[in-house]
């Protein structure tokens, strides 16, 4: 077989595309800052939910409120401490942002270090970030 | 059999390589529209659907014209379309290709085509239309392979099959219906509001698919050993006459029933088309060029002497393809949507980049057209050998 | 080919799974502790059967007043304004939840040679008819445009995927699409507000009735800024001021003969 030099040249390029995500983001950050609750957060100390359940489930709990202010038209969460909250990412002060106003070190620290970037921000404001 | 495509002469090559540079070019295109939106193409507010989306509905018509050699050979058992219903197959599955890929070009958020099933919504057209789209590529491609398989290995196709070629008629039929619903369900849209939309896509689809089909068969007889034979493309000629005459007929319906009713919404669009409105006329010398194309193409078709000519019968389908080309896939959607609803006239014109992308995803249909086409080939040569 | 379609039943598959998990994810925390969370309106919320709205022209002298009023409503939906691209590329790019129309433009089949000079050179408001009927709901292939329950005729732009059959379907021309990120409208001219999100490319929008003010008891911003010259109300309500107004003033609707029956009427 004459087809040494065609396989060779194959799985190198096999090879390079196999570990082209980490060549991208070589020099990238990959140390963890830990996000900052805000004073207000802290404050509050209690979020809708549990702390170690929003961790985990904050973007499905964004996702069946999302559906339940646009489509349901119900604006308000009560949660199981009788707590009343804005459904709404930045709306007002009992909004998401209206409490952790610090989405730079909030939001933003965990997701650039996951290297995800949630379109939420595509069409949201933070209330902060515009004049 | 696939391997059958992975030998082939220079000139194979160097076609796949040509079709291969132009979706090159195109994807770099794709790339800047994903990034900037659907502004880069000529659309606009009162023109919400252009170039990509006219180009869709002709090819749907491309795909359905593959039943016109189906139903002879299956249902009227006409033997002769025996040697090139495969031809008919594969030329379906490019053209759906080709469909499905301009569907996906023309969404401003393509990356959510999913949501389509996810909240499948029974009440939208477009919703049944993705059906029918995939279940007749899904059938096509099973056909296409199974009786190809059963030919190279000298077997008749299994008996299984046969339900599936049967259920692939009413799918062609049902794809170009469903894509004449997208269109003629519309309130306010009173140049598609019509009920012979569906049979008047019918039957230039009828026209355009089996006249490129002829001109396919030409060129696999000149470029290979294998013959479709003479009396197989007589056959397809008669069929492309009756479906072009059909096809006319059913604009000179429309024309009448706008004109004679003298109501303005419905004259408004086929003026704009013909003679221009208001001082607005892009589209006046193609829509009369189609006229004279397919009136052509019927002179020549209907007359014997002409039709049994092979080079006039070549170029009376190159007519019937461009007159049904500029028929639908440019005045048709243009033309409902000029005067819009409101009554203003916004003329719709392409960009540059809008119709090179689209020539880039008819360089990726004829990419998938030449590998299907050069595994048939292949294997009626080695059977034939 | 073949091989795709397994792929994306595979995927739609594992996406259904994966959204019924978040359900149950969602749910165990909901029975958690104490009382089981819920969601509901505020407790101000306008609420209504049929919200409708009646447009007094009358009090609508000059380009001025409605102009006026379209303001405020863009502005605080953030609808950007591409005035920088040209005259051409601004209207084909143009959103507009409101705008003014001319009696010949907004009702096409009640235009007549010898109609009243008056009305002949109305400006008249028009935005979405928030139809009973509505062509663009049947249209949507994903319900991102669906009907509530009090009527209004809604978009969800995280659903939208920008196929533009709506804007087919709608006989109003009530519809406009991103054909290009509106945020650089907006930034270019530090407009944007907060309350509202902006949109982004590739999605339809158009008029919502406000019903981001109706969940807090604010009636739509336009009937706020019209000094009484917009009237809002329960269509399905014989005493609110929009049945008072249907029953002593003669109106009409545009292209009733469609049968979309909009919940917009006007005053001539």
């Amino acid at each position: 077989m004459n087809d040494k030099k065609l396989i060779i040249t194959g799985v190198i390029i096999f090879i390079f595309i196999l570990i082209f995500p980490f060549l991208y983001n070589l020099g990238g950050t990959t140390e963890f800052i830990d996000p900052v609750l805000s004073e207000k957060a802290k404050a509050a100390k209690f979020c809708v939910v549990p702390k170690e359940d929003m961790k985990v489930e904050h973007m499905q709990i964004l996702d069946v409120w999302r559906d339940t202010v646009v489509r349901k038209g119900e604006r308000v969460y009560v949660n199981s401490d009788g707590k009343k909250f804005t459904m709404s990412l930045s709306t007002g002060e009992n909004s998401c942002l209206g409490c952790h106003n610090n989405k730079a070190e909030f939001c933003d620290r965990c997701h650039d270090y996951a290297s995800v970037r949630p379109y939420c921000w595509d069409c949201h404001t933070d209330p902060k970030e515009i004049k | 059999m696939l391997e059958t495509a992975l030998k082939g002469t220079k000139r194979y090559w160097g076609l796949l390589a040509a079709f291969a540079v132009v979706m090159g070019i195109g994807f770099l295109i794709y790339l800047k529209q994903f990034d900037f939106g659907l502004g880069i193409t000529g659309m606009s507010r009162d023109v919400s659907w252009g170039f990509y989306i006219a180009q869709f509905t002709f090819l749907v018509g491309v795909a359905a014209g593959g039943v016109m050699v189906v139903i002879p050979y299956y249902l009227h058992d006409y033997k002769k379309f025996g040697k090139i219903t495969i031809l008919g197959e594969f030329l379906a599955i490019a053209a759906i290709v080709m469909c499905l890929l301009f569907i996906v070009i023309d969404l401003g958020q393509p990356m959510r085509i999913l949501n389509v099933w996810l909240h499948p919504s029974p009440g939208s057209v477009l919703f049944w239309d993705t059906i029918v789209l995939n279940g007749y590529l899904f059938l096509n491609l099973l056909v296409g392979w199974i009786v190809l398989q059963s030919e190279r290995n000298a077997v008749p196709p299994p008996k299984w099959i046969k339900p599936f070629i049967y259920l692939s008629i009413p799918f062609a039929f049902g794809i170009h219906t469903v894509t004449a619903y997208l269109y003629c369900g519309l309130p306010g849209r009173h140049f598609w509001m019509t009920a012979i939309l569906a049979p008047r896509f019918l039957a230039s689809a009828f026209a355009a698919g089996p006249s490129f089909l002829i001109l396919l068969c030409f060129i696999v007889r000149k470029y290979t050993k294998f013959d479709p034979g003479k009396d197989a493309i007589q056959a397809l000629s008669k069929i492309v006459t009756y479906a072009i005459i059909a096809n006319v007929f059913f604009l000179v319906c429309e024309v009448f029933v706008a004109m004679y009713s003298g109501i303005p919404s419905h004259m408004d669009h086929i003026k704009y088309l013909y003679v221009g409105l208001h001082g607005h006329g892009a589209l006046v010398p193609w829509m009369w060029a189609s006229v004279i194309l397919m009136l052509l193409a019927i002179i020549l078709l209907v007359n014997p002497v002409t039709r049994r000519n092979e080079s006039v019968l070549m170029a009376a389908c190159i007519f019937v393809f461009a007159g049904t080309w500029i028929d639908k896939g440019l005045g048709m959607i243009s033309g409902g949507f000029v005067p819009s609803p409101l009554h203003h006239v916004n003329e719709y014109i392409p960009s540059v980049l809008e119709v090179v992308l689209s020539l880039s995803v008819w360089a990726a249909g004829f990419f998938v057209l030449t590998i299907l086409f050069k595994m048939a080939v292949s294997i009626k040569e080695e059977v034939n050998a | 080919m073949e091989n795709s379609r397994r792929k994306f039943l595979k995927v739609a598959g594992a996406s259904a799974l994966g959204m019924g998990m978040a359900g149950t994810a969602v749910r165990a925390i909901a029975s958690g502790s104490g009382n089981k969370p819920k969601t509901m309106k505020n407790d101000n919320a306008l609420t209504a059967k049929h919200w409708g709205m009646v447009i007094d022209t009358r009090k609508f002298k000059s380009h001025k007043d409605v102009q006026k009023l379209i303001d405020v409503c863009h502005k605080i939906h953030n609808v950007p304004d591409f005035e920088y691209l040209g005259e051409h590329k601004q209207q084909m790019h143009e959103i507009k939840w409101m705008w003014e129309e001319e009696y010949k433009h907004a009702f096409t089949d009640l235009n007549y040679k010898y109609v009243n000079k008056r009305v002949e050179h109305l400006p008249f408001l028009v935005l979405c008819n928030h139809c009973e009927n509505p062509p663009c709901v049947k249209a949507c292939p994903t319900k991102a445009t669906f009907k509530r329950d009090d009527g209004i005729v809604s978009m969800d732009f995280h659903r939208c995927i920008g196929c533009r059959f709506c804007m087919a379907a709608c006989p109003y021309g009530s519809r406009s699409f991103n054909f290009r990120d509106p945020r650089a409208a907006l930034n270019l001219k530090e407009e944007t507000v907060s309350g509202f999100p902006t949109r982004m490319k590739g999605v339809v929008e158009k008029c919502n009735f406000c019903a981001e003010r109706l969940a807090i008891g604010k009636k739509p911003a336009c009937v706020e800024a019209s000094n009484g010259a917009i009237a809002f109300g329960d269509l399905e309500d014989p005493e609110s001021d929009v049945r008072k107004l249907l029953e002593s003033n003669y109106t009409i609707r545009r292209k009733q003969g469609m049968g979309t029956e909009p919940s917009v009427y006007y005053i001539v």
